[in-house]
């Protein structure tokens, strides 16, 4: 199971501080 | 949720995951300017979008939109060495796809500018003479040889 990232500033940080690309997937599915 | 196992190794080996569940929530997809689900952003380290995913996607094409758009995001940070093994794993194994025609353009980009040869974006309109000619893409390529 992939560790999804619910806060995406906190994500986004987190991208920028380990240098690493972010995926966003907007949904309207049940989660 | 993506139920194939290599679409969940290549997002969890080279991507940082975010979900946004948008049901009753606007704010995010103003922020992003997104109008519909489903949708993929392939954001730069720095927050910058460089890749957008719209609608469903079976999963070689899924697969394939993703190996471009990490080698976009490659692109757009000057690392060659990263985009081009991407557009060319696009074109190796889902050669196919609606990604590949995308693929061949942007690996002959940045052969470019990783050598500065022009020679390179001459060799990428030969290479759609022989594949991808009926193609968008190809008309695109097609100033350059």
């Amino acid at each position: 199971m992939l560790d999804w990232r619910k806060d995406v500033d906190a994500a986004l940080e987190e991208a920028k501080r380990t240098d690493r690309p972010a995926l966003v997937d907007f949904t309207a599915a049940p989660l | 949720m993506y139920p194939d196992p290599r679409v969940e190794a290549l997002i969890r080996d080279n991507l940082v995951p975010i979900r946004i569940d948008v049901r009753g929530k606007p704010e995010p997809m103003e922020r992003f300017n997104v109008q519909w689900t489903p949708t993929i952003l392939l954001l730069g380290p720095d927050g910058r979008e460089h890749h957008r995913i719209e609608g469903f996607l079976e999963t070689g094409d899924f697969l394939a939109q993703l190996l471009l758009g990490l080698g976009h995001v490659a692109r757009a940070r000057g690392k060659w060495d990263e985009a081009i093994p991407r557009y060319e794993e696009v074109l190796a194994r889902h050669p196919d796809g609606d990604a590949a025609p995308a693929a061949q353009y942007w690996r002959g980009v940045a052969r470019y500018k990783k050598s500065g040869d022009p020679a390179e974006l001459g060799a990428t309109t030969q290479a759609f003479k022989e594949r991808y000619a009926d193609t968008p893409w190809a008309t695109r390529a097609s100033v350059w040889g």
